[in-house]
């Protein structure tokens, strides 16, 4: 079996299919932000740590920073840019605005993107499913309570 | 970040996967990327070749048998593990990956990863020897087993040595387990862990202490019983800027003590 340095993937984002070639070293995340100029996924630690970079890869969140480009061929991706209806703020983006859930807003898409992912598989959350649901998002500027009660919010 | 230059490839086929590891000695397994890929930002990994083995359908599913026996694919994820029915048969193993770092890890992260990556701190090294996993390591040469106590070899190393996979971990069927850490924050990195099994005798097994995890066996399930077997081990555990040694070792008999209690309860 042969072994490739780059290769030609296919990526749906948002709803959109790209096709590009990219190298085998390329990650995910700047296959999103460089590439394909989806810049609203942030990159903040490049260590896996901070959650800037979550995305949904095929139903599941992911840290787009410890995931290959080339591992993502064939697959579906949601990012924050797709959250949108009709140009309209999501009912969770318009919860983040109402409870001033962000300040600086670098953690916010990753932040909404776990949120968006806990809200699909569990619509009523407990307290502590909302804590742990964001554990691997850090914040530096709300101290998480602004975040939690417009989660909580925008929760069924 | 940009990673050093690598080449790819995703084997479809376990022949083909250890066909590639024989032919690229510099290469190495890509399980769920959530270490190695780290690794290789800090260039502390430099493989030539990464081979993904998230194309290859027999490492991965649970599978439980009639008398109890677990057989876990290793490129289980952690989430998997925890969603899965089957795991039940052992509850041990999903309470366990649940505590392990976040929701996005948890979802690529494998037990195939966490136990071939043999960092000390990691959860299922302590845990898959108390629980007596037995490891299948697959290499061009055929396949054997390796009980899990001779399966942790030093920092970073197992017995799957070049060349091979981990590629099956089997279960006994037991339930009173306990597992007990002191963490960097509430699923953090352990500071100290500790697993322990009432399987027939009592079986505590040490995290983070040494380079390898350390067994212990106390005469009795009593706490102070587990404490003294713990300190007469003469544990060497490191320092760093979690921990002192002489604090790691009071962590030892703390988390041990605790692991057992909840084995028997």
């Amino acid at each position: 079996m042969d072994v490739v340095t780059s290769q030609t993937i296919s990526v749906e984002v948002n709803g959109t299919t790209y096709e590009r070639e990219v190298e085998a070293r390329r990650l995910l995340i700047h296959l999103l932000r460089d590439d394909l100029d989806l810049t609203g996924s942030h990159v903040g630690c490049d260590t896996g740590n901070c959650g800037a970079c979550s995305v949904i890869l095929d139903g599941t969140l992911v840290k787009s920073c410890m995931v290959l480009a080339v591992q993502a061929d064939g697959a579906s991706i949601e990012t924050v840019e797709g959250l949108v209806e009709e140009e309209q703020l999501s009912p969770l983006q318009q919860a983040f605005s109402d409870h001033h859930a962000l300040q600086c807003g670098y953690c916010t898409p990753g932040m909404l993107m776990s949120a968006t992912a806990l809200l699909r598989e569990n619509p009523r959350p407990s307290d502590e499913e909302i804590a742990r649901a964001i554990q691997g998002n850090i914040c530096r500027c709300t101290g998480y309570w602004n975040i939690f009660e417009a989660i909580k919010a925008a929760s069924a | 970040m940009l990673l050093s230059e690598v080449a790819y490839a995703r084997p479809a086929t376990l022949e083909q996967a250890l066909e590639l590891l024989a032919e690229h000695p510099g290469a190495r397994a890509l399980a769920g990327g959530q270490t190695l890929l780290n690794v290789m930002k800090a260039r502390a990994a430099a493989p030539d070749v990464l081979v993904d083995l998230s194309g290859i359908p027999e490492l991965k599913g649970i599978e439980l048998g009639s008398d109890g026996t677990l057989e876990l694919g290793p490129m289980t994820t952690y989430t998997e593990l925890i969603a899965s029915s089957e795991a039940r048969a052992r509850p041990i193993l999903g309470e366990v990956c649940a505590q392990i770092a976040d929701v996005q890890v948890r979802n690529r992260g494998t037990i195939g990863g966490n136990v071939c990556s043999s960092d000390p701190t990691n959860h299922l090294p302590p845990l898959m020897v108390a629980v007596g996993a037995e490891f299948t390591v697959s290499g061009s040469g055929g396949e054997r087993i390796v009980p899990a106590e001779e399966f942790f070899l030093g920092v970073y190393m197992t017995a799957a040595g070049p060349g091979e996979l981990l590629t099956k971990i089997t279960i006994p069927p037991g339930r009173s387990d306990g597992f007990s850490s002191v963490a960097i924050g509430v699923d953090g990195t352990c500071i100290v862990n500790a697993a322990a099994s009432l399987n027939g005798g009592v079986r505590v097994v040490l995290g983070c202490v040494g380079a390898t995890p350390v067994v212990v066996e106390p005469a009795s399930a009593d706490a102070e019983a587990v404490r003294s077997a713990v300190r007469d081990t003469g544990l060497e555990p490191p320092s760093d800027v979690h921990a002192s040694a002489d604090y790691r070792r009071h962590l030892a008999e703390v988390v041990a003590a605790r692991a057992v209690e909840q084995a028997g309860s």
